[in-house]
């Protein structure tokens, strides 16, 4: 649904672009169009799962170089991991947040295919997650809060990052943000694909974009192990429970950041407004924290709880 | 009562008969009673011998796949073994089609009630806490049970001060349970963390096979990391990285040895050895260590 409805505004969209000067009749047409469009906009509220997927994987969508280019100032990049390699698809460094230094990573998918290619489509292999071990490491020696935005298929399930310890860079980075004494923040900017993704996620606060997706499995894989069907994706984007409203219901994320109608690709800027105000409104408390890897703990401890039983089993 | 005799008699000359037959047309007796076919190698091997050898082709040297409880008993000395959080089971939070019978239907048919099994006992004569998961249970996949049981194995273990011994074998995370089955990995890794903090000694282990958020997390954070020969380990399945690639896996890929070699496990051991080789590390790590003046 959701692919019609943007081609129709983009034919929208050409045709007020070629609106020549402003005769009466231009203008009455443009006028139409611009009602046309806000029509078609408003028919994007509420979208199902599988158009979700859709949208949280839009080329035009905002990524993390765009959040850091938006709401950081001051940015140093920081590049490789000190071992063997520079991963371009973590994207980290240091920078100022309203004034307060901070370090922020993220998933980097890149802006046209050649970034695209060098960031391997925003999927890690296993020196991005050493590269940003090591940034978690230097921010807690200099008492800074992270920052971290999620946005990838998943990491990379290839020769040489299995032959590099993909699981092992994975747990590792898990276990290590889970004992981190500084203040951790994540936003769900896009996909959040399975391990690849919480590998960048176990913080303090877990804020996801409405139209964000954060999954087990992306959902074609997920068909393709349970149906033998990868075709039947949008099917299982609905079983799979993968948007923000889900995993808000299931204790997942803490709070859901609203988009623009028709994705964050329509008015990036009232994304990065909504997204720096949920960052400073999340950010204030935990810098008063005593034990911000405590509060953490007691976050990850519970997840999925509350959906356990003691039930005695009765067999048969 | 002479009828029924009668009748049972005819029915057995019939199936002799019938047997016979078949034998004269080459077809083969079904041995499954006493034989089992190695999945490696192919080779018939006596069932007696096979658990005689602990499940170890004695041809090929193959370690089959064992359930739980079996392992369990292989690893502890005997009567020492109290099963931990027996009971814990998960609640199909996604409300997944079919998921709950399968859940029941498993059960009946496994004996288990999850995918692991978290226990206390004596590994000869040091009280240690083991979990081992069944690949048998929905190929031993972590949902929130599997997650929350190991989770509670490790802070017993630390509130304990015992040593944790966790066997893995497992597909990842489980998918029926969406989401939480991820933050599973979040959950083990965070505990285990505590768990090393507070100077813990973790004996981890692969067997066949281990891949995805299992590798990707509490499997892959031992202070030692020990593994069957042979066992398949991996964070993306091979044939996940066979479409990703578009070419054949070379031999031996993401074998424990291959690992061994990429430097991920510190050693391969056979499963004769195991229960020697964990009281051995064991017995590196009790205190009260002192150095002798001669």
């Amino acid at each position: 649904m959701i692919r019609e409805i943007e081609s129709q505004i983009a034919d929208i969209d050409k045709e007020i672009a070629g609106l020549g000067e402003e005769s009466g009749a231009a203008q009455l047409r443009r006028a139409q169009l611009v009602r046309d469009r806000a029509e078609l906009l408003e028919a994007c509220r509420d979208l199902p799962a599988g158009d979700k997927v859709y949208v949280a994987r839009h080329t035009g969508r905002p990524g993390t170089a765009d959040f850091i280019a938006a709401l950081i100032t001051d940015f140093f990049e920081c590049k490789g991991d000190r071992l063997c390699r520079e991963d371009p698809s973590i994207l980290g460094g240091v920078g100022f947040f309203h004034g307060l230094p901070v370090t922020v990573i993220g998933h980097r998918k890149g802006k046209d295919l050649k970034e695209n290619m060098a960031c391997n489509f925003g999927m890690p292999s296993p020196e991005g997650y050493r590269k940003a071990q090591r940034l978690m490491r230097q921010a807690e020696k200099f008492r800074r809060p992270i920052l971290t935005f999620v946005d990838t298929p998943g990491a990379y399930p290839g020769l040489e990052a299995e032959a590099h310890g993909q699981g092992e860079a994975i747990a590792s980075s898990l276990a290590l943000m889970s004992a981190l004494t500084v203040p951790v923040v994540c936003v769900v900017i896009g996909e959040g694909g399975s391990g690849g993704a919480l590998a960048l996620a176990v913080a303090n606060k877990v804020l996801m974009l409405e139209n964000a997706v954060y999954s087990v499995l992306s959902p074609e894989g997920f068909a393709s192990i349970l149906w033998k069907d990868s075709s039947r994706a949008h099917e299982a984007a609905e079983v799979m429970k993968l948007t923000a409203q889900d995993l808000l219901a299931l204790g997942v994320v803490d709070q859901v950041i609203p988009e623009p109608l028709g994705g964050a690709h329509q008015d990036p800027q009232a994304v990065f407004q909504a997204v720096d105000r949920a960052l400073l409104d999340n950010l204030q408390p935990l810098l008063k924290l005593r034990d911000p890897a405590a509060h953490r703990y007691q976050k990850f401890r519970e997840m999925g709880l509350r959906y356990t039983t003691e039930a005695r089993k009765d067999r048969t | 009562m002479n009828h029924l005799f009668l009748q049972r008699r005819a029915r057995l000359d019939q199936l002799q008969r019938q047997r016979g037959l078949r034998e004269k047309a080459g077809v083969k007796r079904p041995e499954a009673s006493v034989f089992e076919q190695c999945p490696a190698c192919g080779a018939a091997v006596a069932k007696r011998d096979l658990a005689r050898a602990l499940y170890v082709c004695p041809q090929c040297g193959h370690h089959h796949k064992i359930g739980a409880y079996l392992r369990l008993s292989m690893l502890l000395d005997p009567h020492t073994f109290q099963e931990l959080d027996e009971h814990l089971v998960s609640t199909d939070p996604l409300q997944f089609p079919g998921y709950e019978e399968k859940l029941e239907g498993l059960r009946h048919k496994t004996g288990l009630t999850e995918g692991v099994v978290t226990a206390r006992g004596k590994v000869n004569g040091r009280s240690v806490v083991a979990a081992v998961l069944d690949s048998s249970f929905i190929m031993g996949s972590m949902g929130i049970a599997v997650g929350e049981k190991v989770t509670r194995a490790v802070e017993y273990a630390r509130r304990q001060k015992l040593p944790l011994i966790i066997f893995s074998a497992s597909g990842g995370a489980r998918m029926q349970e969406g989401i939480l089955s991820l933050m599973q990995m979040a959950k083990t890794s965070a505990a285990l963390e505590r768990f090393h903090r507070s100077g813990g000694l973790y004996i981890a282990c692969f067997t066949n096979p281990t891949t995805g958020g299992v590798t990707a997390s509490f499997a892959s954070l031992g202070d030692y990391t020990l593994a069957e020969p042979g066992a398949l380990i991996g964070f993306a399945g091979p044939r996940v990285i066979e479409q990703t690639i578009g070419q054949k896996l070379p031999e031996g890929f993401q074998s424990a040895e291959y690992l061994e070699e990429h430097g991920f496990i510190d050693q391969i051991v056979p499963r004769a050895k195991l229960r020697e080789t964990i009281t051995q590390l064991l017995r590196l790590h009790e205190k009260g260590g002192k150095l002798h003046d001669s």
